[in-house]
């Protein structure tokens, strides 16, 4: 089962807005302050990333539900260029060393469950999940 | 977060607030060492802290309670940035297993037989900054009276240093005959260096062949620090010179060579630029140093020579070796 909602992400604005949703969400899943504090800045990450280096794309955010657990999935999606090595994007120290704040290996830190996939030319579709214990 | 950590930050916190004591205090830096220890990062204790707030004065205006939320948003990067560290320093323990083990490698893969010549008496030192080597040393000899020996300095340090090495000592092994003329075997090695290393990786060697039977020693030198000729009988000090560019630097180049005889006690010095370019608090350590040291130690066995230039040249450097230090004599006997 799942309850899905998206923000367009355009302008910086738009990052606030996905974090709203974002936050409204895992609020209302019941999660604590600083669960709510480490979605919403793997959000912030996300659409920042699409922000810079896309141009536009889309944040959705999903309630999951599966084997009694309740969780929340957020969907990155952009038709930008796509990453050319994802391997070193992964990397510690790649994108925290220029300064871009915590990068990918930080959402994936904040949140239980990455993936990311990714082609050049088409765009990427990035799915991290955080489960409610 | 377990709850026991939970109830003691509580307690700690408790009597810090009823009583500010440096004893207090000192409680509760001791339990922050535990908190990183257990890997409990800056939001979670700015959360338990809240917790433990309102459990112990609960009525409290929701400023208080807001700048709290504010904060532990505020912290997330740091705790990121903590774990970033973490996974950092165990990358780095990897990498130091796998030097270990390179070094290791290199070790095995270069080491080389001492001559054993009647009336050649040889010492040898090869001393790494880090911890591999680009120093280089291979002695050539195959019981006939000769023995054949190579100095080489790759210019820069550590792995690459290291990988380019490992090329000239199968660049040797291919020619390895001691009487190989000097010019020849710089032009050879000069050869495979040029083809097979990077343009921006230069090699110094000096190349050497002593006839034990005429006392007699031919070099040449490829861009390398000067070695050293000590005549017993004057005390004198001398340059070996020998005109030739680096390795690698050109497929044509060409090397000239010498060749000198030796007198009972004279000594051929071999070196690489870590022992004239050490350097101490009033600058670099002269050479004239390098050989007051080898004179005070003249009638001493040639390896004894090495080491005690060596102990004195760390000593002097208080230990701390900036460059590779490697240093052959070669003391007729």
């Amino acid at each position: 089962m799942s309850d899905q909602s998206s923000v367009e992400i355009l302008t910086e604005w738009d990052i606030v807005a996905a974090r709203q949703l974002g936050r409204n969400v895992a609020k209302e899943l019941g999660f604590g302050t600083v669960d709510q504090a480490r979605i919403t800045t793997a959000i912030s990450e996300l659409a920042r990333n699409i922000y810079l280096y896309a141009g536009q794309g889309r944040i959705e955010i999903q309630q999951l539900t599966e084997n009694g657990m309740k969780g929340i999935l957020i969907i990155a999606a952009d038709s930008g260029p796509g990453i050319p090595d994802v391997r070193k994007v992964m990397e510690d120290g790649f994108t925290t060393s220029g300064g871009l704040g915590a990068g990918l290996p930080g959402v994936k830190r904040l949140m239980d469950d990455f993936r990311i996939e990714t082609i050049q030319g088409e765009g990427t579709d990035i799915r991290a999940t955080k489960w409610l214990r | 977060m377990p709850h026991r950590i939970e109830t003691q930050y509580q307690e700690i916190l408790n009597e810090y607030v009823k009583k500010q004591t440096e004893q207090n205090l000192y409680v509760g830096q001791n339990f922050s060492r535990q908190l990183i220890l257990e890997n409990i990062s800056p939001e979670e204790v700015i959360s338990m802290h809240k917790a433990a707030i309102q459990e112990l004065y609960g009525d409290l205006p929701d400023v208080v309670w807001h700048s709290f939320d504010f904060l532990i948003e505020m912290m997330i990067n740091y705790g990121l940035a903590l774990q970033e560290r973490q996974s950092l320093l165990k990358r780095q323990e990897e990498l130091k297993v796998e030097m270990d083990l390179a070094a290791n490698v290199q070790e095995t893969l270069l080491k080389t037989k001492l001559p054993s010549l009647e009336g050649l008496d040889i010492g040898l030192l090869s001393i790494p900054a880090r911890k591999m080597n680009g120093d280089y040393i291979y002695f050539v000899s195959d019981y006939d009276g000769y023995a054949g020996v190579a100095v080489a300095d790759v210019i820069g340090k550590g792995l690459p240093a290291a990988l380019c090495m490992s090329m000239i000592k199968f660049g040797m092994d291919s020619l390895s005959s001691s009487h190989a003329m000097p010019k020849d075997v710089l032009g050879v090695i000069n050869r495979i260096v040029e083809k097979s290393v990077d343009d921006s990786m230069f090699v110094s060697m000096f190349y050497a062949n002593y006839d034990a039977g005429e006392a007699r020693l031919t070099y040449g030198s490829a861009g390398h620090e000067p070695a050293i000729l000590y005549r017993a009988e004057t005390s004198e000090f001398d340059e070996l010179q020998a005109k030739g560019l680096l390795l690698g630097v050109s497929p044509a180049a060409v090397y000239e060579q010498h060749c000198v005889t030796l007198t009972k006690g004279d000594m051929v010095i071999m070196m690489t630029d870590g022992v004239t370019e050490g350097r101490n608090e009033e600058g670099f350590i002269e050479r004239e140093v390098v050989f007051e040291l080898i004179e005070k130690k003249k009638d001493e066995p040639a390896q004894a020579i090495v080491q005690y230039v060596y102990d004195e040249l760390e000593r002097m450097q208080n230990a701390e070796l900036q460059d590779d230090f490697t240093l052959v004599i070669y003391k007729k006997a």
